[in-house]
C-alpha cells in the first residue's frame, strides 16, 4: 500500500460532557425500533443498557456510533450536537459483538488502526500500552484468526480503549464467551473502567452482567426506558411488571390499594389485606396495581403463620416442584388464584425439617415489607 | 490419484517427450525419440516476440479485466440488494454459448464498418483507421472472455467479508474511501488473487481471440504459434511442444512470483 500516503483521514470533533441522547426515534420501514428516547449518560459512568432482544438498545448504541441517524432527535456530547455526523468524526468507539477485528492485520496493527488513521506519530507505542492494559501484549504479532474468543474480545477492547474515546460503547462484547469466562471478563472489564475514568455505555440482555457492572442500569423495553437506576433500586423497587420480571424472578399478584393504615396504604388480594411502606408503594389508591415479591424472600411453612401488620402469607397450596440448585432450593407452589409461585430458600433440610413435602399443603410467608 | 495421473501426468510425460524428439532426415513428419534440446532453444529464440506479445497483452487483459471487474463485483456486494441475482446471471450468462462465438460477434462490433470504429473515425480518435487487426481488438478480447473469472473470485471475497469489519473501519476514524483502503481492499485480496490468476494463466495461452481479432503478423501470440506448428506446419510437432513447454514453464515462473510478492498461503 506504498502508493498512498498516511495522512490523517478524519475531521474528528471535539467533544466532551455527559452524553445526552434527546428525543431521539428511529424508524426501519414500518417498524418503530427506538421511540422517543432520551437519556443523559454522566462522563466517566459505566452505564447498561438492557432488554430483551429487539427492544431498540442496539439501534441506540449504533446511532450514539454514528451508524445510524435517528429519523428524529439528537445525539449529544457535552455542548457539541453530533447528529448526522460520520462514525469517524465522533469521538466515539465500539468493541463490537463479533469483535470485527481486521482479519489482514495483526494484533498490534489492528490496535494501532485508530491512532494511526488519527495521524498520530506514536501509534505502535500506543497500541502496545493498550495491549498492556488488557494483558494481551505478549500476541501482539499474532493475526486474529489464530486467537480464542476470549482473546480476540481482549484486543478488540484494546483497539477501541487505545483512543481515548468520550464515550465507548459496548455492543454485546461478551456474548460469545463461556460462562466463566463471562464473569472473568465482567470484572475485568470494571477494573479498565474504573482505570481509564471513560464513559462506557454495555448493551446487554444478560441482567446479572448489567447488575454486575453498572453503575446505573436502563432497562428497555419496545424502543423505551422502562426504568432507569442504580442495580440494587432496580432489583428491590421494579417500577413496572417488565422490569420486575427482567431484573430476576417476581412473583406477581393482581392487587388494589383500598385505603391507608395511618400512611401505609393497604393492599387487598387473594382475599386479605396487607400494608405496604409508602416509599415501596407507587400506585394512587384505588387503582388496580401489581403486588410483586422475589422468590428468595418468601419461607415455606406448613401452617400458615399468624399474621401481624408486617408479615403476610398466601396458601395453603400444593408444593409442586423441588430442585436444588447449589446455593439455595428452589420450590414451586401451585396456589389456588395466583398461579404458581417460586420460593428460594437456602439449604437442602428445609423441606424436612419444616415437615414441607411435595403434594401436601403448605404456605408461603414473608416478614417485613420486602414486596412492593 | 489415478485421476491425476491419467489426465494431468500422461499427458504431459508424453508432451515433454515429444517436445525433444527429432526429424528422420529426408522424411518430413516423422520422428524419432531423441533428447534434441535444440526444439526448446528455437522456441525461445524464433519465437521471442511471441512470448513477448502473449504475455504483454495477457498483462493487460487482466489489469483491464481488474479495474472494470472490481467495481462491479463490488457493486454486486454491497450495493445489489435484491438485483445481485440478476447481476449474477448477467455475469455468467455468457458461458451459455460457446466463446468463439462470442468473439466473432466482437468482431463484427469492431470491424471497420461497425459503430465503434466509424465513430471513432469520424471524430478522428482511431489513429490506424481501425480496430480489428490491431493490438487493441485482441487486448478487448482477451479482458471480455476474462472478465467473469475475475469478477467470481473477488465477488465471492467481498460477500464472505463481515460488513461489521468494515464498519470499525469507519467506527476507528477512516472515511469511506481510507476504509476501503485499509479495511475493504486487503480484507478481498485473496479474490483479487485468484481472479488475476484465472484471467492471466489462459489469456496467455488463448490463441483464438488473436486469431479471430488480431492481424496476420504483429498480433500473434505463443498459443497461434503452437497451434500453427501442430496443425499446419509439416514437421512442427516438437516445436509446438517445445513451446508449450516453456510457455508452461514461463507462467509458472511468473504466478510463483507473483503469489510470492503478495503471498496468500491459500493458494499455493
Amino acid at each position: 500500500m506504498g502508493i498512498f500516503t498516511t495522512r490523517a483521514s478524519t475531521a474528528l470533533r471535539e467533544a466532551k460532557g455527559d452524553l445526552r441522547i434527546e428525543n431521539v426515534t428511529k424508524r426501519f420501514a414500518d417498524f418503530v425500533a427506538v421511540d422517543d428516547l432520551s437519556l443523559v449518560v454522566p462522563r466517566g459512568s459505566f452505564f447498561a443498557l438492557l432488554g430483551p432482544s429487539g427492544c431498540g438498545k442496539t439501534t441506540t448504541l449504533r446511532m450514539v456510533a454514528g451508524l445510524e441517524q435517528p429519523t428524529a432527535g439528537k445525539v449529544l456530547i457535552g455542548d457539541t450536537d453530533l447528529t448526522g455526523s460520520r462514525p469517524y468524526e465522533r469521538p466515539v468507539n465500539t468493541v463490537f459483538q463479533s469483535y470485527a477485528l481486521f482479519p489482514h492485520l495483526t494484533v498490534r496493527e489492528n490496535v494501532a488502526f485508530g491512532p494511526k488513521r488519527r495521524g498520530l506519530p506514536d501509534a505502535l507505542k500506543l497500541a502496545d500500552e493498550a495491549l498492556a492494559l488488557v494483558e494481551m501484549g505478549h500476541l501482539a504479532q499474532r493475526k486474529p484468526a489464530m486467537m480464542s474468543g476470549g482473546q480476540q474480545q481482549r484486543v478488540a477492547v484494546a483497539r477501541a480503549l487505545v483512543n481515548r474515546p468520550e464515550v465507548l460503547l459496548l455492543d454485546e462484547p461478551l456474548g460469545a464467551l463461556d460462562l466463566k469466562l463471562r464473569r472473568q471478563m465482567q470484572v475485568e472489564l470494571k477494573r479498565i473502567q474504573t482505570e481509564v475514568g471513560l464513559t462506557f455505555i454495555h448493551v446487554t440482555h444478560d441482567q446479572e452482567e448489567a447488575m454486575t457492572m453498572a453503575d446505573t442500569v436502563a432497562v428497555m423495553n419496545k424502543g423505551q426506558i422502562e426504568q432507569m437506576g442504580a442495580p440494587a433500586e432496580l432489583y428491590d423497587l421494579p417500577t413496572t411488571t417488565f422490569v420486575a420480571n427482567f431484573l430476576g424472578q417476581a412473583n406477581m399478584v393482581e392487587a388494589k390499594q383500598v385505603g391507608l393504615d395511618g400512611d401505609r396504604p393497604v393492599y387487598e388480594a387473594f382475599g386479605h389485606r396487607w400494608w405496604v411502606p409508602r416509599h415501596r408503594s407507587s400506585v394512587p389508591a384505588g387503582e388496580p396495581a401489581a403486588y410483586g415479591i422475589r422468590p428468595e424472600k418468601l419461607r415455606l411453612n406448613h401452617e400458615r403463620p399468624a399474621l401481624g401488620g408486617s408479615s403476610a402469607a398466601a396458601g395453603p397450596g400444593v408444593l409442586r416442584d423441588v430442585s436444588f440448585t447449589g446455593v439455595s432450593t428452589q420450590y414451586l407452589v401451585d396456589l389456588p388464584g395466583l398461579g404458581t409461585w417460586g420460593v428460594f430458600e437456602r439449604g437442602r433440610w428445609i423441606v424436612r425439617r419444616r415437615g414441607v413435602a411435595r403434594s401436601r399443603r403448605i404456605c408461603c410467608s414473608c416478614r417485613g415489607w420486602p414486596g412492593w | 490419484m489415478a485421476w491425476l495421473v491419467m489426465f494431468f501426468v500422461v499427458p504431459m510425460v508424453q508432451l515433454f517427450l515429444v517436445s525433444l524428439q527429432s526429424d528422420y532426415p529426408g522424411f518430413p513428419g516423422y520422428y524419432y525419440q531423441d533428447v534434441n534440446v535444440a526444439n526448446y532453444a528455437r522456441a525461445l529464440t524464433d519465437f521471442a516476440p511471441h512470448f513477448g506479445r502473449s504475455m504483454l497483452f495477457a498483462g493487460l487483459a487482466t489489469f483491464f479485466a481488474f479495474v472494470l471487474g472490481y467495481p462491479l463485483a463490488y457493486a454486486m456486494a454491497f450495493k445489489a440488494g435484491r438485483w445481485r441475482g440478476v447481476m449474477m446471471i448477467c455475469v455468467i450468462a455468457p458461458f451459455f454459448t460457446s466463446f468463439i462465438l462470442r468473439t466473432i460477434a466482437w468482431r463484427q462490433i469492431l470491424s471497420d464498418e461497425g459503430w465503434i470504429a466509424s465513430t471513432l473515425n469520424a471524430i478522428n480518435l482511431l489513429p490506424g483507421g481501425r480496430i480489428t487487426e490491431t493490438w487493441v481488438a485482441v487486448v478487448a478480447g482477451l479482458t471480455y472472455n476474462f472478465l467473469p473469472f475475475m469478477v467470481l473470485p473477488i465477488y465471492s471475497s467481498l460477500e464472505r467479508a463481515n460488513p461489521t469489519v468494515i464498519e470499525a473501519g469507519g467506527d476507528l476514524y477512516a472515511n469511506g474511501f481510507t476504509t476501503f483502503r485499509t479495511v475493504t481492499l486487503p480484507m478481498s485480496l485473496p479474490g483479487v488473487l485468484a481472479g488475476t490468476l484465472l484471467t492471466f494463466i489462459p489469456a496467455a495461452g488463448d490463441y483464438v481471440n488473436a486469431e479471430l481479432l488480431g492481424s496476420d503478423v504483429s498480433t500473434k501470440m505463443v498459443g497461434n504459434v503452437i497451434e500453427s506448428q501442430f496443425f499446419r506446419v509439416l514437421g512442427g510437432f516438437p516445436d509446438a511442444a517445445a513451446l508449450s513447454f516453456t510457455l508452461m514453464a514461463l507462467i509458472l515462473a511468473l504466478v510463483f512470483a507473483y503469489t510470492r510478492k503478495f503471498g496468500t498461503e491459500e493458494l499455493l
